[in-house]
């Protein structure tokens, strides 16, 4: 199977954001970046397809800062090529990365290997629209489905399950190549030690490809950023954490829960 | 006049979801503040007596067949593409909900009209609509303007009142006329919800481990503090996805929706996705080490700590207090 699986870095939300001076997008200068949950499902499944089916595994990102740590760490973990794509990339918004993402799997030609199968994460956190993989897909008129927990490849076509609401799944069969947004791996993401991937830094290249210039859609802008007010803010229970127990069994048989 | 708006139902076998009456509230808001029609479409087979429950539309559309049923994103967008340039529609509500994920990009990239997904928020403003979208876990709001109240909304399950939506009348009903085309992703079968030992969304007291828990090991101390309290464990996808608690018992957008009496919860962030299948319990108690997480906005109680010190302590005087 050809494998492609696209990565990119996301805010650290658990670290304080804070907006910029423009009051519409967030203070680069203090974001931190790490790589997401679900682009190492992505890789992950990645990985697995290979070693059930054979093939090649392609990572690529568009080049932002410390992007080549996770390219390198997918090729610890057995990913075979890692490809940045540079260029005046702006801030690629959804659709317009789509576009990037597309240009660059389409520069072999038009036509993709019929055993083509691209994985990203299902959403993102930081554009309004947070979906890339439907304008991937759009952008190269291929079959796509979200939320995917398991992928199953048989005979050009691949079979995925997808998540619902309430424990509830579906099945899907898909004529390859395909675009999937993954939600889970089929097993919990390899972890890789930093040494594997201080090798891989010495032995791996990263290849890089000119994306050229982006081509922005800009159909809407955002007007302004905040932070929520928070409307019911929690009664915080304070003191030493034996005090703090003390207070919740308190709260509890108050309440009769015990 | 502006243009009429226009909301896609959702549907899961045959019944509709909440987000269907939550958009329905918020499109007859919008519709009446802009003095514009709002129009509901159903898809897929026996699309008529769903429709009849959507009273608060001045009219709704079905498309009736099979092929729309679970359709995949691209299909569902291909059908609302048709009904925006028949009904001449300008903005057009979708649940941001994992079944109708993708169809509110592909519309976008097939009709060009900008889409804002993930909506928490939505006024009508002089012939236009202000929407607040929702990012970066819940931690950031941005306001976006859709002039001429024209474009595609996300809007975010729970966000907007389910009983603003709900009716007794029944709208007029016709049918859309949609041209189907065959999908090129099949719908095979559902796969039912795994049916646990314990049934969660049945159990008054949930103890909730996210990420926090760190480690397996640590999973069993949160059961140890469950069995004390006569619940059972619940958790956040992380945990479930580290394969140390079975999917049954995940709480959020693809696992269940709980409304316990207590919900403690340990070491989870309260990231939108896993807040929405536990915002309806009547009291939340939040263990966190950081102050400024945002489980606390919502929590009713909050403690500043180490969950894993938390556990044990209190574990020890429910056991004691037994005797
Ligand atoms: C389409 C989609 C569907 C999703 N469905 C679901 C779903 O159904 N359910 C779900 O839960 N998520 C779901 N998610 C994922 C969701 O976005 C979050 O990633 C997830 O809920 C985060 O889980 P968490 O809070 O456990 O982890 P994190 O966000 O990593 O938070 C861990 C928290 O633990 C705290 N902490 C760390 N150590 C300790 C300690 N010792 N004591 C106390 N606190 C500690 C940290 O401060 C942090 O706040 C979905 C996402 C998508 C895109
Ligand atoms: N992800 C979240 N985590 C914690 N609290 C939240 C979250 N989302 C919404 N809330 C809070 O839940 C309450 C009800 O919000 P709403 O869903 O908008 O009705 C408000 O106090 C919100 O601040």
């Amino acid at each position: 199977m050809n494998i492609f699986v696209l990565l990119r870095l996301a805010p650290d939300t658990v670290e304080e954001l804070e907006i910029g001076g423009d009051g519409k997008s967030l203070d680069a200068d203090i974001l931190r970046f790490k790589p997401n949950d679900p682009d190492e499902h992505a890789v992950e499944e990645a990985v697995l397809l290979k070693e059930k089916h054979g093939g090649t595994v392609t990572v690529a990102a568009l080049e932002t800062p410390e992007v080549d740590d996770i390219l390198y760490t997918a090729l610890a973990k057995g990913a075979d090529r890692a490809v940045k794509l540079t260029g005046d990339l702006g801030a690629a918004q959804s659709e317009a990365a789509a576009r990037l993402l597309a240009g660059f799997l389409k520069a072999g030609g038009p036509a993709l290997a019929p055993d083509t199968l691209i994985l990203l994460r299902s959403q993102s956190i930081d554009d309004l629209e947070g979906e890339v993989g439907p304008y991937l897909a759009e952008a190269l008129g291929l079959p796509y489905a979200c939320v995917v927990t398991q992928v199953a490849p048989a005979g050009g076509a691949v079979k995925v399950t997808r998540e619902f609401s309430g424990g509830l799944r579906g099945e899907f069969t898909l004529p390859l190549p395909a675009v999937l947004g993954i939600q889970s791996a089929e097993k919990p993401p390899r972890y890789v030690p930093i040494a594997k991937v201080r090798a891989a830094m010495k032995t791996a290249r990263i290849e890089t490809v000119d994306a050229g210039a982006v081509e922005q859609p800009a159909r809407v802008g955002v007007e302004r950023m905040y932070k929520p007010e928070a409307a019911g803010r929690a009664v915080m229970i304070e003191g030493a954490p034996e005090e703090v127990a003390d207070k919740v069994v308190e709260l509890l048989s108050k309440n009769s829960v015990i | 006049m502006a243009k009429p708006i226009l909301m896609l139902a959702e549907q899961v076998r045959g019944q509709l979801s909440d987000i269907s009456f939550e958009m329905l509230g918020l499109g007859r808001r919008l519709a009446d503040a802009l003095g514009a029609p709002l129009s509901a479409l159903v898809l897929g087979s026996e699309g008529a007596p769903l429709a009849a429950r959507l009273g608060l539309a001045d009219k709704a559309l079905t498309a009736e067949d099979p092929r729309l049923n679970m359709a995949p994103p691209g299909t569902m967008a291909d059908a609302l593409r048709q009904v925006i340039e028949k009904e001449q529609a300008g903005l057009v509500l979708i649940g941001a909900t994992n079944v109708c994920m993708g169809v509110g990009s592909i519309l976008s990239a097939r009709t060009g009209l900008p889409f804002v997904n993930n909506v928490r928020q939505a006024q009508a403003e002089e012939g236009a609509v202000r929407l607040t979208s929702q990012m970066y876990g819940g931690k950031i709001l941005a306001d976006v303007r859709l002039g001429g109240a024209c474009g595609i909304a996300g809007i975010y399950p729970g966000a907007f009142p389910a009983d603003a939506g709900r009716s007794d009348k029944a709208p007029p009903v016709e049918a859309a006329g949609v041209t189907v085309t065959a999908p090129k992703e099949t719908f095979e079968r559902y796969i039912e919800p795994e049916t646990g030992d314990v049934d969660i969304t049945k159990e008054k007291v949930l103890v909730a481990v996210g990420r926090g828990i760190q480690t397996q090991d640590n999973v069993g101390m949160a059961e140890e503090l469950a069995a004390a309290l006569g619940g059972a464990v619940c958790a956040s996808r992380p945990v479930i996805d580290q394969g140390w608690l079975p999917l049954s018992r995940q709480v959020g957008k693809s696992g269940m929706n709980v409304k316990p009496r207590l919900y403690l919860a340990l070491g989870i962030s309260g990231a939108p996705e896993h807040w929405e299948g536990m915002q309806g319990s009547q009291c939340i108690i939040a263990v966190n080490t950081d102050a400024k997480a945002p489980i606390f906005d919502g929590a009713h109680y909050g403690i500043v700590g180490d969950a894993l010190e938390f556990i044990p302590l209190l574990t020890d005087r429910l056991k004691a207090r037994r005797g």
